[in-house]
């Protein structure tokens, strides 16, 4: 009971960062069409970012969780103007093709500059050591990562379903065309949305740093997981890509738990069988036969 | 109001419209008649700025719209309602009425919408894709009169309808043009198109091959139904 106790923890805590950064990749994919191969990256930059300020400038893990998520945004801001944004009227599979470039160039420029090693990174102290629950030691920092997790996808939810700007996000993904049309300039979200997306990768990302080893590496593995989620949840379902993203957190800690050769395998066996159950995902829309 | 100079569009070699020239004034019901593949969507998609192989230009009350983007179009007074009614499903009623931004003093406030459509009102929170094909339809067109559009584009609004939704849809198209907007109304339902028109184009392979007005309309209704294959 214990173990199940823990391994669930541990799988909400691994499913926390795939929740936020699915998300980002959803509401770029829902407004600009735009797969964004580098939302690995652009996570790995979190991390990095988080390790690096602390290193020169002492920034603690709770500015960095303010800071660098604000960088993001810029960052990708400043990325889709001076690419994306160049290819979105052509076939969705140049702007894959560039941000599967863009990966390779932040990679290696952080290889250069950082070495292959990884960053150390030292936990808050109040974050540090376990609390009883049940009987149960559960890792501290597991629990705020899910509590952090759980509060900003409250907070997009909110943003999504409760203002002017979440209805024209909604309305843009569901048919841009047609908001265009009705008076909506679609165009004029675009890059906030995508800096937004960035943002939340690099969100992310920070929370990863004190949990995992920040390598230049460490997006590869999780953008490949991160398609998964999205596939599973719904491509472009905001809802979707935070429960599969928890989903497909528990999937791997039971997994590694359990079946420690399958737990990779595991994680893919789920996305077939929901893509063969529901095609378009647990939270996707069957697209309208026109 | 609304006016069509020598509009011409094609889809790669195929030209789907061959030098339109029509308009529709202030308070009046212009209706477009033509079979399926006639050019009427491809009219409509040039009009709102949808389809941008074209040539010749389009005027909205004196100004060259022909190079605006689709946004600065609705915001210009043009109110589309598609033929597929384009009810945003992540949307409720309420928000689907809300989402256009108002363009005219002229606009709805939603009490007036809910007084008109009472149905729309009750199922505010709704889906908007769950409300009924009916309403759906009403929901499309009080969505385009609560912005204040001056010239609504209704692409065939009574299609699969009820006889009843259709005759509330002539009701709501008589106000509208009662209120001193234009209508342009694409229609393969004569019978319909005559109970509210003023005047007729007829539409055949992307050429204006007729105008009529709605007594000879009439008058030629079986023999037009005959030529346009419907």
């Amino acid at each position: 009971m214990s173990a199940v106790l823990q391994y669930t923890v541990q799988g909400l805590a691994a499913g926390s960062f795939y929740a936020l950064a699915a998300l980002g990749l959803a509401v770029i994919f829902g407004v600009l069409g735009v797969v964004n191969f580098a939302h690995g990256a652009f996570y790995m930059l979190g991390a990095v970012a988080a390790a690096v300020l602390l290193d020169t400038l002492g920034l603690s893990l709770w500015g960095a969780l303010i800071v660098v998520p604000l960088l993001m945004l810029v960052f990708g801001m400043l990325v889709e103007r001076l690419l994306v944004q160049w290819l979105l009227p052509l076939d969705p599979l140049y702007n894959l093709l560039l941000t599967f470039g863009l990966t390779l160039l932040l990679v290696d420029l952080v290889k250069r500059r950082y070495g292959v090693s990884g960053l150390p990174y030292e936990r808050p102290s109040a974050l540090s050591g376990r609390v009883e629950v049940g009987g149960v030691g559960l890792p501290v920092y597991q629990l705020f990562v899910i509590g952090v997790a759980l509060l900003v996808c409250l907070g997009v939810w909110l943003l999504m379903t409760r203002t002017r700007v979440g209805m024209i996000v909604r309305a843009a993904t569901e048919r841009p065309e047609l908001a265009g049309a009705l008076g909506i300039n679609v165009g004029r979200w675009v890059t906030p949305v995508f800096g937004f997306g960035v943002a939340l990768a690099g969100l992310a990302g920070v929370l990863a740093a004190p949990f995992r080893a920040i390598t230049a590496e460490m997006g590869s593995d999780f953008i490949i997981i991160l398609f998964a989620v999205v596939v599973i949840g719904g491509l472009g379902s905001i809802v979707g890509a935070v429960v599969g993203g928890f989903l497909v957190g528990l999937v791997e800690a039971f997994g590694q738990a359990y079946a420690p050769t399958f737990a990779q395998v595991l994680i893919f066996v789920l996305m077939a069988v929901v893509v063969l159950a529901r095609p378009a995902g647990l939270f996707g829309r069957e697209e309208a036969t026109a | 109001m609304l006016e069509i100079e020598n509009l011409s569009a094609w889809y790669g070699e195929a030209q789907a419209l061959r030098e339109a020239t029509l308009s529709v004034g202030a308070g009046e019901v212009v209706t477009l008649v033509g079979r399926n593949g006639a050019g009427k969507t491809t009219l409509v998609r040039c009009l709102m700025g949808l389809h941008r192989h074209l040539t010749g230009s389009v005027w909205l009350d004196g100004r060259d719209i022909t190079s605006l983007p689709a946004h600065r179009r609705a915001r210009a007074g043009l109110g589309w309602v598609q033929d597929d009614r384009g009810i945003f499903a992540n949307l409720s009623v309420e928000e689907n009425l809300l989402l256009p931004p108002r363009v005219s003093e002229s606009a709805w406030t939603l009490e007036q919408v809910y007084d008109a459509f009472p149905a729309l009102g009750i199922r505010r929170r709704a889906g908007g894709t769950t409300l009924s094909g009916g309403e759906q339809q009403m929901l499309a067109v009080a969505r385009v009169l609560r912005t204040g559009a001056r010239v609504l584009l209704l692409d065939e609004p009574s299609e699969g309808l009820a006889p009843v939704i259709v005759a509330q849809i002539g009701e709501i198209v008589r106000t509208a043009k009662q209120s001193g907007i234009g209508v342009l109304l694409i229609e393969q339902n004569v019978r319909f198109a005559a109970t509210v028109a003023d005047r007729h184009y007829l539409l055949a392979q992307g050429r204006l091959v007729e105008s009529l007005d709605n007594d000879e309309f009439v008058e030629r209704q079986d023999e037009l139904l005959e030529h346009l294959g419907i």
